[in-house]
C-alpha cells in the first residue's frame, strides 16, 4: 500500500466515524423530538356525547320542523317519516340558518346555500348537509346521533 | 486579605460607597469614563450584546428615510411594544372557555390602565402586519434580496407569515363571537384537503383533513383543548420563534454587508442625512480587533476595504433615528389606544354565527377566495404564495444595481402597467361571479374537484403566470417577469381586502354598501 492511499483510507475512516457520530445525534434527536411530537395527539379525544334526546312521535306533527340549537341539528317531520338534518355548514362548519320563507338553508359565512334536504345549490359547500340516524327507544323517546350519519333520503317512521 | 492602600476601616468603606456609582457604570458599559472620542464610541457599540447586532459605522445611504422608511425597525419596534403589552396582559388572562371572556372584560373595565394596555396591544398588532407588509414591499422594489441577500429576504418571509400567525392566534383568545367562529374556520380549512381525498375517494385510508384537525383542535370540536393550544402558540412558540427569527435576520443585514445602496450614489442623494467631520483617529489607530476579525468573514462587510468616506458613526446616529421611530410608533400607538377600543363581541355562542362572519382584514383577501373553494383559497393559493415570495431571489438571479425604488430598466413601466391590467381584471372577475356565479350555479351536481381546481382565484392566478411568463420571454428579464407577479399579488390583496370588508354583507352576499344590509 502506497502512503497516498493510506491517508484516504484514514481519511475514510475518519469520514465514517464522523457520519457515525452525526447519524447517532440526528437519530437520538429526531427520536425524542418525534416520541415527544406524540404527545400532541390525545389517546383520549375529550369530546362529548354525540347522542341526544328529541323528544317522542307525538312532538313532531307532520309538516313540522324543530332546531335543536345546543346540538345544530333540525328534525322534519314529513307525511312519510321524520329525518334530522346537521346545521353545520359543509365548507367551513359555520351554523347554518333555516330560511322558511325561500324553504332554504342559508350559511352566513360565505354563502353556501342547501335546500332542506341538505343538496348544495350554491357554492363554495362541497358537500350536502349529512342526514343522521334516528332511533325509537323501547319507551318511545327518540334519540339522534350525530356519530352515524345516514344515506340522505331515509326516513324513519314513528 | 488586606490590601495596603486601603485606607484604615470604615473609612475605606465609606470611599466605596462614594465610588460605587461610576464604578457600577463601568461595569455595566465594560467601559471607562466616556470621552466622547470615536474609539469608545465604537466600543459603546461592540461591547453590549444588544447593540454589537449593529456596525460600528453606518452607510448615509442607509440613513435616508426615503430609502427605507424605517419600516423594518418600526416593523421590531411594534414587536417589542406587543411583547411589553403582551406581557402584562398575561397576568389577568384565563385561556379556559368559561374564563377567557370574563378576564378580558376586567382586563378592560375592572383592571387599572388595562383598557390602555389592550388597546395598544390590539393597535400594535394591527401596526406590525403594515409595517412588516410594506417593508416586504420596499424590500422588493428597491431590488435588495439580490444576492448575498437571497436567504434575508426568506427569513423575511418567514417573519411575515409568523406577524399573521400570532396576529391570528391573538385574535382567537377573547373568546367571543369573533374568536370563536375564526377558531372554527381555520380548523375546518385545516382539515379542507378533506375536499380532494373526498372526490379521489380515499378519506377512509388517509383522512389528511381530519389529522391535520385534530393536531390543531386537540380534539374533534372546537372548545377548551383547543383555546389552551391557541394561548400556548401565541404566547410561548410563536413569540419565541419570532426573537429568535428577527435576531437571525438583523444580524444577516449586517453581515450581508449593511443595507444595499446603488453604486452611484451623489452627494445630492445623501442631502438631509446626518454627517460628520473626518478624523483620523478611528482609522489612523487601524483598530485592530474589529477590522482584523472582519477580514476572516466572507463576503463583503461594512466598511471594509472601503474607508470611511460617506460612513458615520452608527453611535449615535443610527441610534437616534431608531429611536425616533420607536418614539414616534409608540405616540401614535398610545393616542389610538386612547380614543378607540379594541373590539370584543358578545361571548363565544357555538350555536349562531355572525352575520356576516367576517376575519380580521388582513385575512379578508383570504376570506373571499375562501368563499370560492375551501381547500384552494384556503391552503393551495396562500400556500403557493408563500413559496413564491420565498422563491423571488432565486427565480431571478439578475445582477442589477439595488437600493434605488423601481431601479432597473422598465421596472417602473411594468409596475404601473400590471397595476392598471390586474385591476381591471381582478374587478372584472369579480363582477363577473356575484352577476353569473359559478360552476356549482351552472352545474349543481358537478364534482367539487372540478371547483377546487378551476374557480376564480386560481383563474386570476394562472393567467399572470402566463402574463409574467410572457414577459419574460419578450424582454429576456426574470426581473421583469417577478415584477408582475409581485405587483399582481398586492394589488389582488388590496381590492380583496377592500371588496370583502366593504362589497360583502350577511350570507357573504354583494352589497353597494354597507348600509344597505338588510335588518333582521
Ligand atoms: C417581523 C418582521 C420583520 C422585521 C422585524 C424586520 C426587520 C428588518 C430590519 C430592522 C431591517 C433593516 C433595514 C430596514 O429597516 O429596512 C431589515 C432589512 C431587510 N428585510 Fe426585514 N424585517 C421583517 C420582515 C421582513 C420581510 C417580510 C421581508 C421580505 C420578505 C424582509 C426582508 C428583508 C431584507 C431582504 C432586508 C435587507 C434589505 C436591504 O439590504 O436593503 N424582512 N429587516
Ligand atoms: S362555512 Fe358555510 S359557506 Fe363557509
Amino acid at each position: 500500500m502506497d502512503s497516498e492511499e493510506k491517508k484516504s483510507d484514514s481519511g475514510d475512516r475518519r469520514d465514517f466515524v464522523g457520519k457515525c457520530a452525526a447519524g447517532a445525534f440526528v437519530g437520538a434527536v429526531g427520536l425524542a423530538a418525534a416520541g415527544s411530537l406524540c404527545g400532541l395527539k390525545p389517546s383520549v379525544l375529550p369530546d362529548p356525547s354525540e347522542q341526544f334526546k328529541i323528544g317522542s312521535g307525538q312532538d313532531f306533527p307532520v309538516g313540522s320542523v324543530k332546531v335543536f340549537e345546543k346540538e345544530n341539528v333540525a328534525v322534519f317531520s314529513e307525511p312519510d317519516g321524520l329525518y334530522a338534518i346537521s346545521l353545520v355548514c359543509t365548507h367551513l362548519g359555520c351554523i347554518v340558518s333555516l330560511n322558511a320563507k325561500e324553504g332554504q338553508f342559508d350559511c352566513p359565512c360565505h354563502g353556501s346555500r342547501f335546500t332542506l334536504k341538505g343538496k348544495v345549490t350554491r357554492a363554495p359547500a362541497p358537500k350536502p348537509l349529512p342526514w343522521f340516524k334516528i332511533t325509537a327507544q323501547p319507551s318511545g323517546a327518540l334519540m339522534v346521533d350525530k356519530g352515524i350519519s345516514v344515506e340522505s333520503g331515509t326516513k324513519v317512521v314513528v | 486579605m488586606s490590601d495596603p492602600n486601603n485606607k484604615p476601616g470604615l473609612l475605606q468603606v465609606l470611599e466605596n460607597l462614594k465610588n460605587l456609582p461610576a464604578n457600577a457604570k463601568a461595569s455595566f458599559s465594560r467601559r471607562g469614563p466616556a470621552d466622547g472620542s470615536r474609539r469608545t464610541r465604537a466600543q459603546t457599540v461592540f461591547n453590549n450584546v444588544f447593540m454589537h447586532i449593529h456596525t460600528v459605522r453606518i452607510h448615509r445611504w442607509s440613513l435616508k428615510p426615503t430609502f427605507t422608511f424605517g419600516l423594518g425597525v418600526a416593523s421590531a419596534a411594534s414587536f417589542i411594544i406587543l411583547a411589553v403589552t403582551g406581557i402584562a396582559l398575561m397576568i389577568y388572562y384565563e385561556p379556559s372557555t368559561t374564563g377567557a371572556y370574563e378576564s378580558v372584560k376586567n382586563i378592560t373595565f375592572v383592571v387599572p390602565g388595562g383598557r390602555l394596555i389592550r388597546n395598544v396591544h390590539r393597535w400594535a398588532a394591527y401596526m406590525m402586519v403594515v409595517t412588516v407588509f410594506l417593508h416586504m414591499i420596499r424590500v422588493f422594489y428597491t431590488n435588495s434580496y439580490k444576492k448575498p441577500r437571497e436567504f434575508n429576504w426568506v427569513l423575511g418571509v418567514i417573519l411575515f407569515v409568523l406577524t399573521l400567525a400570532l396576529s391570528f392566534t391573538g385574535y382567537c383568545l377573547p373568546w367571543d363571537q369573533l374568536a370563536y367562529w375564526a377558531i372554527t374556520i381555520g380548523a375546518n380549512i385545516a382539515g379542507s384537503p378533506v375536499e380532494v381525498t373526498d372526490a379521489l375517494g380515499v378519506t377512509h385510508l388517509v383522512d389528511v383533513g381530519a389529522m391535520q384537525k385534530e393536531l390543531m383542535l386537540g380534539s374533534k370540536f372546537v372548545g377548551g383543548p383547543a383555546l389552551l393550544r391557541f394561548y400556548w402558540a401565541h404566547c410561548i412558540l410563536l413569540p419565541v420563534a419570532m426573537i429568535v427569527l428577527i435576531l437571525a435576520h438583523v444580524w444577516r443585514v449586517r453581515k450581508d454587508g449593511g443595507l444595499s445602496r446603488p453604486s452611484d450614489i451623489t452627494d445630492e442623494d445623501l442631502k438631509g442625512t446626518p454627517i460628520e467631520e473626518l478624523a483620523e483617529e478611528a482609522f489612523s489607530e487601524k483598530s485592530r480587533k474589529s477590522y482584523g476579525l472582519m477580514c476572516v468573514v466572507r463576503n463583503k462587510t461594512a466598511a471594509v476595504d472601503r474607508g470611511p468616506e460617506r460612513t458615520v458613526m452608527s453611535w449615535p446616529h443610527l441610534f437616534n433615528a431608531e429611536m425616533l421611530i420607536f418614539a414616534v410608533l409608540l405616540v401614535v400607538l398610545l393616542i389610538l389606544g386612547l380614543l378607540v377600543d379594541a373590539p370584543l363581541k358578545e361571548l363565544a355562542n357555538p350555536s349562531v354565527p355572525e352575520n356576516p362572519a367576517k376575519a380580521p382584514w388582513y385575512f379578508l383577501a383570504m376570506q373571499e377566495i375562501i368563499s370560492y373553494s375551501a381547500f384552494c383559497g384556503g391552503m393551495v393559493m396562500p400556500g403557493l404564495t408563500v413559496v413564491f415570495l420565498m422563491g423571488i431571489p432565486f427565480l431571478d438571479r439578475e445582477e442589477g444595481d439595488s437600493g434605488r425604488w423601481f431601479v432597473g430598466d422598465g421596472v417602473k413601466r411594468t409596475t404601473i402597467k400590471t397595476t392598471i391590467v390586474s385591476s381591471i381584471v381582478i374587478i372584472g372577475m369579480l363582477a363577473f361571479t356575484v352577476t353569473f356565479g359559478w360552476l356549482r350555479n351552472w352545474f349543481p351536481d358537478i364534482n367539487q374537484i372540478w371547483i377546487t381546481i378551476v374557480n376564480p382565484g386560481t383563474v386570476l392566478m394562472s393567467f399572470f403566470v402566463v402574463i409574467a411568463f410572457a414577459v419574460i420571454a419578450k424582454t429576456r428579464s426574470t426581473r421583469l417577469g417577478m415584477t408582475v407577479l409581485f405587483t399582481y399579488f398586492l394589488v389582488s390583496f388590496v381590492i380583496l381586502t377592500y371588496f370583502a370588508l366593504v362589497h360583502r354583507g350577511p350570507n357573504w352576499d354583494f352589497y353597494w354598501w354597507p348600509s344597505l344590509w338588510p335588518t333582521h
